[in-house]
């Protein structure tokens, strides 16, 4: 089997954000792959152990921004593929998927590709659905298991999960998935691995090398801001036991009028 | 300028989730504003009746498919029939709920109809001829300012971040029924089965919500079966502090949430998990009950109107959060305070 996992890179869930002259800041907290996209990697990697095959690692970001890609190949991916260019600065999701999708394309002969839920950093959780669109293939969102995948048919079944519970279903092949936690625990990189992608090369590929134009966004960000804190007046609630302090919560939920 | 808005409802084998109703109430107010109308697309099998209540919440016209080639939700047929719809009534604005199908069905929709999305919008300004949207990035750690320059301006809305309106049971409409050309032998996808999960309060349309984290498992009062190892001890000892948090719950009308640590440990399903990597949730009360506040819970409920912790460590940081903090053992505390709330509501 062929799989792309996409891979985002997004700053530290831990770092401290700040808007400074209009521009988006993190500090000196690390680059991280995408948290989400650990996952589709694991799938992918489990996948392509299961039934033979390649996983290539798929990101859309900045020429320097490789810790994404060298986390994928430190799990096990065996190629990866970064498209850059600095003319897709500022690009919304529709215009990012379609870069996603001609990338997509000109690996070819793909059988599946795995997303990750959203990325942590924009909270979106569009490109699957909108790649998938794009390229005119069935998207299976928010799957946690991979039930059946049966290449010589191309087809495979999934359970995908929705507010009211999980739904089985089966599907044609080639296909777009986004792979949520329930999938499993991502593995560690091990120190090979490490090693091995710290040497790792790949391709940059830009708009030209794509074949497209600029795709245009139609979404643009006039303004972005650090939230105005509430003042928060925290009251410690006090008393000697825990029926004394359990009974005054109950007469200060009552006059706050939220039961 | 007159706008047209298109809201679309989402609901499962019929059952409405109530997103979408806040989302046509924020439709009919800026249809009201503009002199402009707000229409209601349903799609689905068995679904006729659904166009009554859209009435009610403010649709002054509806859009229905009634179909059994829509009768389990897939995107793609639903994604043709909603591109057709807008090219053939042309909305200004098209709302769709934040739900797992509208976050889908809006990405396609944007492909589908050239523009583009904006997602899990948590406040939304339409007094300008332009819609300025506001939603949360970085897990809430920022406020982001968003705007559409193409037609139709797609947006999707968090849940119970907008009113959802009073129906009005006098109200009515027109409906249009839109013609369902699917040929079944087309589709890329069948649905071989539907694992229904037991009707919980769901997270995020609750309005109190009660959280345990990884202080379920730990009260020294409790002595495990022996036969079991520390993992398990720890497992068990969790699900007495978790049938703790559900009693409360069940008093409360309200859901059950979780730290993601207490979902690691397998305490609780995944599906509980409240934070950057969960659910993003904002309820009217929120008591956290061993939960010590790191950046990516709080990313998931800072929003709350009104924070109850309950910890054991005076310094946890969920307390700067809080607006009534009980510094103590949860194991000691839920039950008193189970029965207190019990006899008001019940009194
Ligand atoms: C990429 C990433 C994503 C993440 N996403 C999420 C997410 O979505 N949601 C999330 O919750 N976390 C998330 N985390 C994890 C987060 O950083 C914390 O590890 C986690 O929230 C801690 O859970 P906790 O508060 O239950 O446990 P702890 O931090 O261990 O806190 C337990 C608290 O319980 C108190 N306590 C202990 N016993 C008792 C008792 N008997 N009575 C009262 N209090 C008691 C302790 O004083 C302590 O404050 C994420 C982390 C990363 C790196
Ligand atoms: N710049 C990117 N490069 C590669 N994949 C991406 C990129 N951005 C998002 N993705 C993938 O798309 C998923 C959903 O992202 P989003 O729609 O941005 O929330 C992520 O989990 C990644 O798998």
């Amino acid at each position: 089997m062929k799989i792309i996992v996409c891979v985002k890179q997004v700053p530290d869930t831990a770092a401290t954000m700040a808007v400074e002259n209009g521009n988006i800041s993190w500090g000196d907290a690390p680059l991280i792959i995408n948290p989400w996209d650990e996952f589709a990697v694991e799938a992918a990697l489990n996948l392509v152990a299961d039934q033979g095959g390649e996983v290539t690692a798929l990101c859309l970001g900045k020429e320097e921004e490789t810790e994404a890609i060298k986390h994928a190949l430190a799990m096990g991916a065996d190629a990866a593929v970064l498209v850059s260019d600095p003319a897709l600065k500022g690009s919304d999701n529709v215009a990012a998927s379609k870069v996603l999708a001609a990338a997509i394309t000109k690996i070819g002969e793909v059988d599946l590709v795995l997303f990750g839920q959203q990325s942590v950093d924009t909270d979106t959780g569009l490109l699957p659905v909108q790649v998938a669109r794009l390229l005119k293939w069935p998207s299976l969102t928010l799957v946690s298991k991979f039930e059946e995948v049966t290449p010589a048919e191309n087809s495979l079944q999934v359970v995908r999960s929705m507010e009211e519970g999980n739904q089985i279903i089966k599907s044609l092949m080639p296909a777009v998935v986004s792979v949520t936690k329930d999938y499993g625990e991502p593995r560690y990189p091990s120190f090979m691995g490490i090693r091995k992608a710290s040497k790792a090369e790949y391709p940059v590929w830009n708009l030209a090398d794509l074949g497209i134009d600029l795709p245009s966004s139609s979404i643009s960000w006039p303004e972005v801001n650090e939230p105005v804190e509430q003042e928060i007046v925290t009251e410690i609630i006090d008393g000697d036991t825990a029926e004394e302090k359990a009974k005054i919560l109950v007469e200060k939920l009552i006059a706050e009028k939220v039961l | 300028m007159t706008k047209k808005i298109l809201t679309y409802i989402d609901h499962f084998h019929g059952k409405v989730q109530s997103s979408s109703w806040e989302a046509l109430g924020l439709a009919a107010k800026i249809a009201a504003d503009s002199g402009g109308e707000a229409a209601a697309l349903i799609l689905g099998e068995g679904v006729n009746d659904l166009a009554e209540q859209a009435f009610h919440y403010g649709a002054d016209q509806v859009f229905l498919a009634d179909h059994a080639i829509l009768k389990d939700f897939r995107p793609e047929p639903l994604a043709e029939l909603i591109a057709a719809a807008a090219g053939d009534y042309q909305p200004d604005v098209m709302i769709f709920p934040t739900t797992t199908r509208g976050r889908t069905l809006a990405g396609m929709a944007a492909v589908d109809l050239e523009s583009g999305v904006m997602v899990d919008v948590i406040d939304l300004d339409w007094k300008e001829d332009k819609i300025t949207a506001t939603r949360s990035i970085y897990g809430g750690k920022l406020l982001a300012k968003l705007t559409c320059s193409t037609s139709p301006e797609i947006i999707t809305i968090r849940t119970r971040a907008f009113d959802k309106p009073e129906p009005d049971s006098g109200r009515s409409g027109s409906i249009t029924n839109l013609e369902v050309s699917l040929d079944p032998a087309d589709q890329a996808t069948t649905v071989m089965d539907i694992q229904e999960k037991a009707s919980g309060v769901s997270l995020t349309d609750a309005s109190v919500i009660v959280t345990g984290g990884r202080g379920t498992a730990i009260n020294p009062a409790l002595t495990p079966p022996d036969d079991l190892d520390e993992e398990g001890a720890d497992v068990w000892k969790a699900e007495q502090g978790f049938d703790l948090i559900q009693n409360l719950a069940d008093v409360l009308g309200a859901a059950v949430g979780a730290s993601r640590a207490a979902v690691d440990a397998g305490y609780i399903e995944y599906d509980h998990q409240v934070g950057q990597t969960g659910k993003v949730v904002s309820p009217d009360l929120y008591i956290a009950c061993g939960i010590s506040g790191a950046i990516q819970h709080l990313a998931g409920m800072r929003s709350s109107k009104v924070i109850v912790a309950i910890n054991k460590d005076p310094d946890a940081p969920i307390f700067n959060f809080a607006r009534f903090g009980l510094v103590g053992d949860m194991h000691e505390i839920l039950p008193p305070l189970t029965a207190g709330l019990k006899a008001y509501l019940e009194g």
